[in-house]
């Protein structure tokens, strides 16, 4: 299985060599898709890890037990209108029809509520009016 | 004889504040209502409008002296290099210039997040931008470097001199092969994906005047937001092709110069632009009036999206290598509906040209002339049109090694 999750550690676990652990313990495959740690030594990380279902449990036990809060990550495309030219490339790339091109006004919409995150428009907005956020609280 | 106007009568009226103004896409309407004959004596001017990617686009800068002074050899803004090779502190700037050290496509399809068209916006938006210039030193220009920040305001002149921009008509763009590709055109999905076309069809500029009677070099336009000249026909400009009944040509056409002060546009008309896996670019926006001196300008300016048409071209194979191809042609009225037929399969179209904005400047403009603060320059000489002989040239191939006739 593969899943992405956000981990949320204090200045202690931060002190652990915990990438290494995931990859030479549990055997999973590790990919750090965003990662912060303050001047404190408090930060978050945001990871993709795959491998067996057995495998991917324990490496999230493991985390677990270091006192590591682990969540599951939680995206949103934000669509910024004031940068928008309104060329309705995207509507063209959008499967859900989150982003929608009126046909009589030609104005681009959006809709977060049908948006499934896919990541089409992102390279084909050529004003990069539309982005992703990870959402991450502030480190514990 | 047939009802006919001059270029001054209209001035007149313009400054009256009388004149007539409709826009490319009112006038339909209004010809359909009235006929030909009653229109041609109302309406006096016809607004056209276009927002679309325009690459071969470019400001030309002077910065002033340093002191000493310099003849600058090489010049970056925001690290983006303007090209030195005329007078010491002058510049040209293109927008599809990239900043060095830019990892292009070596991770493909690359970002390109930032480029000559993005500087030209943000030194219109009135922002802080990095100048940096060396030079070799001479004795009347002995300074070697400038670092410094400068704004739009601090230059002498800062000039838009777009080389080609305002095609008349374009390809539509798609993609026979097995993989995604990343072209000027935006993405193409593999195996018919989408179909991407690129002009504002029955507001387009040159599509209302077909072949090029009102607009010539001289005349005045909306560019980027002010005001700007036609000044010669674009690169390319290739007038003598395949036209349909009504004098639109079926592929692309002409092409203009254009040329305006860009101190007195605005940065929402001059929007940099990045096409991944491509480079970057410059959304310009163009608007021009088209003077209804006679019926027959009347009937070219009344064109509709349905009697516009564009071929449809592979980028796979057709355009990159020359591959000879025929997918037909799609009317404009499909492609802004969102879905044309190409061998009896239906394909989602993806525009990159902005209907919406194009529909703006075209108003705008009609507002301009109304309250009588833009009036209409009559050509100083026409663009060669569809009579002209010219051939559409390619490289040649000669070895430098001086064997060839």
């Amino acid at each position: 299985m593969k899943n992405r999750v956000v981990c949320y550690f204090s200045t202690a676990q931060s002190e652990q060599p915990i990438i290494y652990q995931l990859i030479k313990n549990h055997d999973l495959i590790v990919n750090i898709l965003k990662a912060d740690i303050n001047p404190q030594k408090e930060g978050y990380l945001v990871v993709e890890l795959e491998g067996s279902r057995d495998k991917y449990k324990a490496g999230i036990e493991y985390l677990k037990s270091l006192g590591i809060k682990v969540e599951p990550l939680s995206e949103t495309v934000i669509w910024s209108e004031e940068i928008c030219i309104q060329c309705g490339a995207c509507p063209s790339f959008c499967p859900t029809k989150a982003l929608d091109l009126d046909r009589e006004t030609m104005m681009v919409s959006f809709d977060n509520s049908k948006c499934v995150i896919c990541g089409m428009c992102l390279d084909c907005c050529p004003t990069r009016a539309i982005k992703l956020y990870f959402e991450i609280r502030e480190a514990v | 004889m047939a009802y006919q106007k001059t270029y001054e009568e209209i001035n007149e009226k313009i400054k009256r504040g009388e004149a007539v103004v409709v826009t490319a896409e009112e006038v339909i309407d209004i010809v359909a209502q009235e006929g030909m004959e009653k229109a041609a004596r109302e309406i006096d001017v016809v607004t056209t409008g276009t927002f679309g990617p325009m690459c071969s686009s470019g400001v030309f800068l002077n910065f002033g002296h340093s002191k000493p002074r310099i003849k600058m050899q090489k010049v970056w803004l925001n690290g983006v290099e303007a090209y030195s090779g005329i007078a010491a502190v002058d510049a040209y700037l293109g927008a599809a210039q990239l900043p060095e050290n830019d990892p292009e496509n070596k991770v493909y399809p690359g970002r390109f997040s930032y480029g000559g068209g993005h500087v030209i916006h943000d030194l219109l938006a009135g922002k802080d931008i990095r100048l940096e210039a060396t030079a070799y030193g001479t004795d009347c220009y002995p300074n070697k470097k400038v670092d410094t920040i400068i704004r739009l305001e601090d230059l002498n002149e800062a000039i838009l001199f777009n080389p080609r921009n305002a095609y008349q008509n374009y390809s539509c763009a798609v993609n026979l092969s097995e993989r995604t590709l990343y072209t000027y055109m935006g993405i193409l999905k593999p195996q018919l994906g989408n179909a991407s076309y690129s002009t504002s069809g029955q507001l387009s500029p040159l599509l209302n005047d077909p072949y090029y009677r009102t607009i010539g070099v001289g005349t005045r336009i909306f560019l980027g937001g002010g005001i700007g000249y036609v000044a010669w026909n674009g690169t390319q400009h290739h007038p003598n092709v395949l036209r349909g009944e009504n004098g639109v040509p079926k592929v692309g056409a002409g092409t203009l110069a254009v040329i305006g002060d860009l101190k007195q546009m605005d940065p929402n008309w001059l929007v940099g632009l990045s096409y991944i896996g491509y480079g970057a670019t410059m959304a310009v926006g163009i608007g021009i009036p088209i003077p209804i001196l006679d019926e027959e300008i009347l009937y070219y300016a009344a064109v509709k999206d349905e009697d516009i048409y564009c071929p449809i071209v592979d980028y796979s194979e057709q355009y990159p290598y020359g591959k000879d191809m025929d997918l037909g042609f799609a009317s404009f009225k499909e492609l802004k509906n969102g879905k044309i037929t190409i061998n009896g399969k239906g394909v989602i179209t993806t525009p990159q040209s902005s209907i919406f904005r194009a529909r703006k400047i075209a108003g705008m403009l009609k507002k301009w002339i109304q309250t009588g603060s833009f009036e209409l320059s009559r050509p100083v000489a026409p663009l060669p049109s569809a009579d002209a002989d010219i051939e559409f040239k390619s490289i040649p191939e000669r070895s430098p090694n001086g064997n060839n006739k």
